[in-house]
């Protein structure tokens, strides 16, 4: 079985550096291939990024509270760049304010990403989310 | 005496110059007329006895050629995205000396077959994906390029996973497959694929039975000529090593400038990331340690019109002093008589025109090289993304071409490529040095590198005159 491939970044104007670096080696470790993108990636640089290397998901990281801007219309342009179907991740502190994570969860599943994850989420709470979504094992 | 001799097939002129490798001095330089239409043995023939009518007889121990001359090493190149393989494979182009007549970034159309035949390249260059990345696009590209009616060499340098299924979809053409340009996502690899290029380029070369009846003279044609005006920054640069194992330095990281009269070129040999101490953030492609590119929109004569319009015509007439009326009248006189050079009953105004037209391509064709800051507002207040080369703290700027070894001017118009505080964010030189090729011997000491490196580096250093300190 061919590795599967996922994108993953800080999205926007965020500079969190740490938690990427730790989620970036936890999948490695779960035998992923990881395109680390580090921080302050723009939605363009995850698509072309997942263009270019085939990738299966987009792992989406954001900590400033700005995520759901950020977000916005990443699906769409998936969708318009070719990448029909591809997995979106997103996780972190994705949203200002005191809120039902079910909530926000609703909300970012309504903008087209596949799962949403609250702070303090245990990265191997993702991976086995990923091999579920991947149907692998 | 040794005296070696060093060609330089131009488009137009046929260059040569002469060194001793005894003595390591330059003994002289001279030009003719290119005439690739008869055989080019005649105008270097008359270059060389321009060369001797200087210097007396000279009994050449080696000779040595570079080559632009019959269109130069024309490539085409298709990509993935945009900004990343088809960058990847343009950067690999432009490194082996080509002039670029096409980027192609996804999807082949028939159009653009069309249009690739009607170019009818010296070399394609095949790329997209990552290894183990993408397939479908690089499958579909040499697909539509095995229904091309001309033929020519096409380098495969995409995802290894599937290089054999494209050879085999382009069976019956000359087809070589090297490393990925971009074999892991954001890492440059471009070698392999620029060594084969030279390859292809030389075994071409040697082909191309029309250039001449003289066989042994098409044997010394060693590289294309922006290859050696790249040699011979290096090593101007980083210096080389002598017999006793010790380092002659290199006059340290520079940017040379090359305006010419259709196109101007541009080089930098240095690191260029993010200087250290500063919140910056790089993004994009890693940056060719030495990098090369070329404006075709600016130049001093066939692009003349390109040159106007990027700095606009008030910044010509105030530079040159010269009614903005006048320079209109000007530039369009000299873009359709692009053989007129300053002299004659309106010398002064011509002068002043040109220093203007220079000092604008040399503006935009470095701002358009060097690398950008753009700021950032964050939680954790300014940060900065840095995208290209940051040339701020290069102190050494080359400059050649007609337009700026002709004039007295040299090291004024060379400023144009320094910092400016109007436009803070575009990461040019602070304050620079500047050394100027009046006897236009850069693409010859490239060549020479090849075999005498402490030569070509010693002679460099001596004829290359310094022109002011730029603050």
């Amino acid at each position: 079985m061919e590795k599967k491939t996922l994108v993953l970044g800080v999205i926007g104007a965020d500079v969190h550096a740490v938690g990427v670096s730790i989620l970036n080696r936890a999948f490695l470790d779960a035998g992923f291939d990881v395109v680390n993108l580090g921080v302050m990636v723009s939605q363009e640089e995850f698509i072309s990024a997942a263009i270019e290397t085939g990738a299966d998901a987009i792992m989406v990281s954001s900590l400033y509270g700005q995520g759901e801007l950020d977000c916005r219309g990443l699906r769409e342009k998936c969708d318009e760049a070719g990448l029909k179907g591809i997995l979106l991740y997103v996780g972190g502190n994705i949203v200002i304010g005191k809120h039902e994570f079910s909530e926000v969860e609703q909300r970012f599943k309504a903008m087209g990403f596949d799962r949403a994850f609250p702070p303090g989420t245990d990265p191997q709470t993702t991976i086995d989310c990923l091999k579920e979504d991947f149907h692998l094992e | 005496m040794r005296p070696v001799l060093l060609i330089d097939f131009g488009s137009t002129y046929t260059k040569v110059t002469a060194v001793d490798l005894e003595t390591e001095e330059l003994l002289g330089t001279a030009q003719s007329w290119t005439t690739i239409n008869t055989d080019i043995g005649e105008g270097l023939a008359k270059a060389v006895a321009n060369l001797e009518a200087k210097t007396g007889p000279l009994n050449f121990e080696a000779r040595y050629a570079c080559s632009s001359a019959a269109g130069g090493l024309r490539m085409i190149t298709s990509g993935l995205v945009p900004e990343l393989t088809a960058e990847a494979a343009k950067q690999a182009s432009l490194g082996a000396g080509a002039k670029i007549r096409g980027v192609y970034s996804f999807e082949l159309t028939e159009d653009d077959i069309e249009d690739i035949d009607a170019e009818h390249p010296d070399i394609f260059l095949l790329t997209g994906g990552t290894d183990g990345g993408n397939k479908e696009c690089i499958l579909h590209n040499a697909k539509m390029l095995a229904t091309c009616k001309t033929d020519f060499p096409i380098v495969i340098a995409g995802n290894r996973s599937v290089a054999r299924t494209c050879a085999k979809k382009l069976e019956g053409r000359e087809v070589h497959i090297v490393e990925n340009v971009m074999p892991k996502f954001g890492a440059l690899n471009i070698k392999p694929a620029q060594d084969k290029i030279r390859e292809i380029f030389l075994k071409r070369i040697v082909e191309a039975k029309g250039y001449t009846k003289a066989q042994e003279l098409i044997d010394n044609i060693a590289m294309p000529t922006p290859s050696a005006m790249m040699q011979a920054m290096q090593l101007l640069a980083e210096g080389c090593e002598n017999e006793a194992g010790e380092h002659v330095s290199g006059i340290g990281d520079l940017v040379a400038v090359d305006v010419g009269g259709a196109t101007t070129d541009i080089y930098s040999v240095c690191d260029g990331m993010p200087l250290a101490g500063m919140d910056t953030v790089f993004k994009g492609l890693p940056e060719p340690y030495i990098k090369r590119t070329v404006e075709g929109d600016i130049g001093m004569r066939y692009s003349i019109h390109g040159i106007e319009e990027a700095v606009g015509t008030g910044y010509i007439a105030q530079l040159s002093g010269i009614p903005e009326e006048r320079c209109r009248e000007l530039i369009d006189f000299l873009g359709k008589n692009t053989e007129v050079i300053p002299g004659g009953d309106n010398e002064a105004e011509l002068e002043a025109l040109d220093f203007a037209l220079a000092s604008g391509a040399i503006k935009t064709a470095v701002t358009r090289h060097a690398g950008r800051l753009e700021e950032f507002y964050t939680m954790n207040g300014l940060a900065y993304m840095q995208t290209g080369k940051d040339l701020r703290n290069i102190r050494q700027i080359i400059v050649t071409g007609g337009s700026l070894i002709h004039t007295k001017r040299t090291g004024k118009i060379a400023s144009a490529a320094l910092w400016d505080p109007q436009d803070p964010f575009s990461l040019k030189p602070k304050q620079a040095e500047v050394w100027v090729d009046r006897s236009y011997i850069l693409a010859a000491m490239g060549l020479l590198s090849a075999y005498y490196p402490q030569t070509a580096l010693k002679i460099m250093k001596k004829e290359l005159k310094k022109d002011g300190y730029q603050e």
